[in-house]
C-alpha cells in the first residue's frame, strides 16, 4: 500500500538549513536540516520538550528562528511580502497540539472559515462542505453545531483536523493527531491520512508519539534530539541506528509490539 | 487538463468531466442542483471517465450526485478508476453513510422573542441570588479562615495589593486632580453671581470628602479591576483551573478570591484617601490661580467649616464599595463557560454591574445620611 514516493531525487517542498531556535538562554534546536518531499509523510518523532512543536511552528511562519533558512514551496516566509505570505499559508493545513479550535464558533463554522474567507464560497455551501470534512474526520453529524466547549478531548481533535483539511492543503502539518484518540479512531485517522495521500498527493508533517502511526503511515521518519535532526530516512534504517534513544525507543517493549502488530512475519 | 468541472448530458447519460476541485465548486454546486431536482441520486447513467481533476469537495458534489450508498460501492461501478480515487470516494461515501445532518429547530419569531423576554427577566433574577449566595459564601470563608492565620494568603494579598492599589494610583490621583478643578470651576461660575466665591472651598471640599474621593477611586477600580478580576478567573475557568484546584482539595473562594476582596478593601480606602487629597488639591489650584484664594487661606477655611465627620462619611463607604465590586468581578469569573467569547461578555457584564451597584448605593447612602443630619 505504502507509495515510496520518498525520492531524493525530487526537489524537497519544504527545506530546512542551519536552523537555531531559542528562548532567552534555553538552545532548542541548533544546526537543524530537515527536507519534507512531494506526497511523503514524515514523522517527526522525539522525547517530550526536544522541539517538535517548536519547529513546526517555525516551518509555518510562526516562530522566526534565530539563524537559518526555511524555505517553503521554494521560497522563503520570512522574507515574503504579507500577501504572498497569505497566498502560501493558504497551501498550508495546520493541526495544533491543542486543537486552538475557534471557541466562539460552532465546529462547522470553525472548518468552514477558512471556506468562506480563502475559497470565497457561499456560508451555506461552506457549512455543508464542512460537515463533510467532520464526518471524513470521524465526527457524528450532531456534532457540527456543538461547540468546542461542549466537546471530549478526542472530539476536538478530530474538528481540529477537518479545519486543518478544509482547503485540501497541499503540506499538512498535524501535531500529535491521535494522542487522545481511541485505538480504533486512531487507526481510521492513519487509514484517513493515507487515503487522503494518495488521492490528493498530499505532503504530510506528522509529529507523533504513537507508534503503530509511525509503522502503518509514514514513509520516512525523523528523529530529534540533540538540539537536531539525528536521522531522517525510512523507518528500518531509523531504527537501526546506532543511538541509545533511537535504540530504546524503536526496541523497548512498546516499539517491539507495534512493529509486531506492523510485520507479523518479520518479527525475529 | 484545466478544464473546469462540467457536466455533459448526452443520450440521458450524464458524462463528469473536467476539474472537480474547490476552485469550480460553486459553478459546480449550481449544475449539481439544477440536476438534482430532476432526477433521485443514484450511480445510474453517471461516466466518470473524462474526470480530471478531483479534491474532497469535488467529491462531495459527486456524492450529492450519486448519494452515499452508492459512493461507498464505487468499486462495483466505477472499477476503471484509478484505485487511490477510488480509495477517496468510497472513504467519502462511508463517512457520510450514517450521518444523520444535525435537525435545526425551526424559527417561531414571536414565541422566541416572548422566550427570550422571560429568559432575561429570570437570568437577572437569578443573577441577584446568585450575588447574594456568592456573597455569604465569601463571608462564611472569610469567618473560617480569619481564626487561623496559617491559612491567610499574605502574599498573594500583597501582589494583590501592588496591582489593584500601587499601580492605580498615578490614574486615580491625575483623574481626582482633574475633576476637582473641574468642580472648582464650575463652583466659581455659579457662586460670582451671589458674590459669594469663597464658597468654592467648601464646595471642593465637601463634594471630595463626602461623595467625590470615594466614587471616582471605586469607578476606576470596577473598571480596572473588576475587569481584570473576570478575565483572570474566567481564563481559568475556560482552561479547567478551577477544577484543578477543586480537585486538589483547595477552595477557590479562599485561593482566589478572599485575597482579592481583602487586597481590594484594603487598597480602595487609600485610593479614596489619595482621591480625596488630590481632588481638593485640584480645587485649591484653581482657586489660587482664577480666585485668587490664597492657600494659607484656602486651609483656614478648611480648617473652620469642615468637620471630620465629612471625611468620615467618604471613607466609610470605601470598604462597602471594594467588597462589592470585588466580589462582583470574582463572581462573574466563575460564570465563564469554555469560550472566548463567555470570557468577553462576562467582563463587561462584572463592569457594568460594579459601577450600577457602587452608584445606587452611594444614592442610598446620601439619603440616608441627609436624615440622619451627618
Ligand atoms: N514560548 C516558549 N517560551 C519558552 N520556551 C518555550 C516556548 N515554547 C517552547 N519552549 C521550550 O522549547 C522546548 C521544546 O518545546 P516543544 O513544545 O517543541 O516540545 P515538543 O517536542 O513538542 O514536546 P511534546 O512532545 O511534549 O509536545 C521545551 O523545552 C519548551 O520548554
Ligand atoms: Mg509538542
Amino acid at each position: 500500500m505504502r507509495a515510496a514516493q520518498a525520492s531524493t531525487s525530487e526537489a524537497p517542498l519544504i527545506r530546512v538549513r542551519g536552523l537555531e531556535n531559542r528562548f532567552g538562554q534555553h538552545v532548542v534546536h541548533e544546526d537543524l536540516e530537515l527536507d519534507l518531499y512531494p506526497g511523503e509523510i514524515l514523522g517527526v518523532v522525539g522525547g517530550s520538550g526536544t522541539g517538535k512543536s517548536v519547529l513546526l511552528r517555525s516551518i509555518v511562519g510562526l516562530l522566526r528562528p534565530r539563524a537559518g533558512r526555511i524555505e517553503v514551496f521554494g521560497e522563503d516566509l520570512q522574507s515574503l511580502s504579507a500577501d504572498a505570505r497569505s497566498r502560501l499559508e493558504r497551501r498550508f493545513g495546520v493541526l495544533f497540539q491543542r486543537g486552538a479550535l475557534f471557541t466562539s464558533l460552532s465546529l462547522q463554522e470553525n472548518v468552514a472559515l477558512p471556506l468562506i474567507e480563502h475559497a470565497g464560497l457561499a456560508r451555506a455551501d461552506a457549512e455543508a462542505l464542512a460537515r463533510v470534512k467532520l464526518a471524513l474526520a470521524g465526527l457524528p453529524g450532531e456534532a457540527a453545531i456543538k461547540y468546542p466547549a461542549e466537546l471530549s478531548g478526542g472530539m476536538i481533535k478530530r474538528a481540529a483536523l477537518a479545519r486543518a483539511l478544509a482547503l485540501d492543503p497541499e503540506a499538512l502539518f498535524l501535531d500529535e493527531p491521535t494522542a487522545g484518540l481511541d485505538p480504533i479512531g486512531a487507526a481510521a485517522f492513519d487509514r484517513l491520512i493515507l487515503t487522503l495521500r494518495d488521492a490528493l498527493g498530499l505532503s504530510v508533517f506528522l509529529v507523533t508519539h504513537d507508534l503503530d502511526t509511525l509503522y502503518t503511515a509514514c514513509d520516512r521518519v525523523a528523529v530529534l534530539s540533540r538540539k537536531r535532526v539525528l536521522v531522517a530516512d525510512r523507518l528500518d534504517v531509523v531504527a537501526a541506528t546506532d543511538d541509545d534513544w533511537i535504540h530504546d525507543y524503536f526496541h523497548g517493549p512498546r516499539g517491539r509490539a507495534a512493529q509486531r502488530a506492523a510485520n507479523p512475519v518479520e518479527d525475529p | 487538463m484545466t478544464e473546469p468541472g462540467h457536466i455533459d448530458q448526452q443520450d440521458g447519460r450524464l458524462a463528469i468531466a473536467g476539474d472537480w476541485t474547490l476552485v469550480h465548486y460553486s459553478t459546480l454546486k449550481r449544475q449539481v442542483e439544477r440536476l438534482a431536482g430532476s432526477r433521485e441520486p443514484s450511480h445510474q447513467g453517471i461516466d466518470l471517465e473524462r474526470l480530471d481533476a478531483l479534491d474532497t469537495a469535488g467529491a462531495v458534489l459527486l456524492m450529492e450526485l450519486v448519494g452515499p450508498a452508492a459512493l461507498a460501492a464505487i468499486d462495483d461501478w466505477a472499477s476503471d478508476l484509478p484505485a487511490t480515487r477510488r480509495a477517496l470516494l468510497r472513504t467519502l461515501g462511508e463517512a457520510m453513510a450514517d450521518n444523520q445532518p444535525p435537525t435545526a429547530r425551526p424559527a417561531r419569531p414571536l414565541r422566541d422573542t416572548l422566550a427570550r423576554t422571560g429568559q432575561m427577566v429570570e437570568e437577572l433574577w437569578q443573577q441577584q441570588r446568585q450575588l447574594l449566595g456568592f456573597i455569604g459564601q465569601v463571608l462564611a470563608t472569610l469567618a473560617a479562615t480569619a481564626w487561623r492565620p496559617g491559612r491567610w494568603r499574605i502574599t498573594s494579598v500583597v501582589a494583590q495589593l501592588h496591582q489593584t492599589g500601587l499601580n492605580a494610583l498615578p490614574i486615580v490621583a491625575l483623574l481626582t486632580f482633574l475633576v476637582g478643578a473641574v468642580v472648582a470651576f464650575l463652583g466659581a461660575t455659579v457662586l460670582r453671581d451671589f458674590g459669594a466665591t469663597i464658597y468654592t472651598v467648601n464646595l471642593v471640599a465637601f463634594a471630595f470628602l463626602r461623595e467625590f474621593g470615594v466614587l471616582l477611586a471605586a469607578i476606576l477600580l470596577a473598571g480596572r479591576t473588576a475587569s481584570a478580576f473576570t478575565a483572570q478567573l474566567g481564563a481559568m475557568k475556560a482552561n479547567e483551573e478551577l477544577d484543578a484546584v477543586r480537585t486538589l482539595g483547595l477552595d477557590p473562594i479562599e485561593l482566589l478570591v478572599l485575597p482579592r476582596v481583602l487586597a481590594m478593601m484594603l487598597t480602595l480606602p487609600i485610593l479614596t484617601f489619595v482621591g480625596m487629597l488630590s481632588g481638593i488639591l485640584g480645587g485649591a489650584l484653581v482657586c489660587l490661580l482664577a480666585l485668587d484664594i490664597s492657600t494659607a487661606q484656602f486651609l483656614a477655611i478648611l480648617e473652620r467649616d469642615i468637620a471630620v465627620q465629612h471625611f468620615l462619611v467618604g471613607i466609610g463607604k470605601a470598604p462597602v464599595f471594594a467588597f462589592l465590586v470585588a466580589v462582583i468581578g470574582c463572581l462573574e469569573g466563575f460564570k465563564v463557560s469554555g469560550s472566548a467569547q463567555s470570557v468577553g461578555e462576562h467582563t463587561t457584564s462584572s463592569v457594568v454591574q460594579s459601577i450600577f451597584v457602587v452608584i445606587l448605593l452611594d444614592a442610598i447612602a446620601a439619603l440616608f445620611c441627609m436624615e440622619m443630619g451627618w
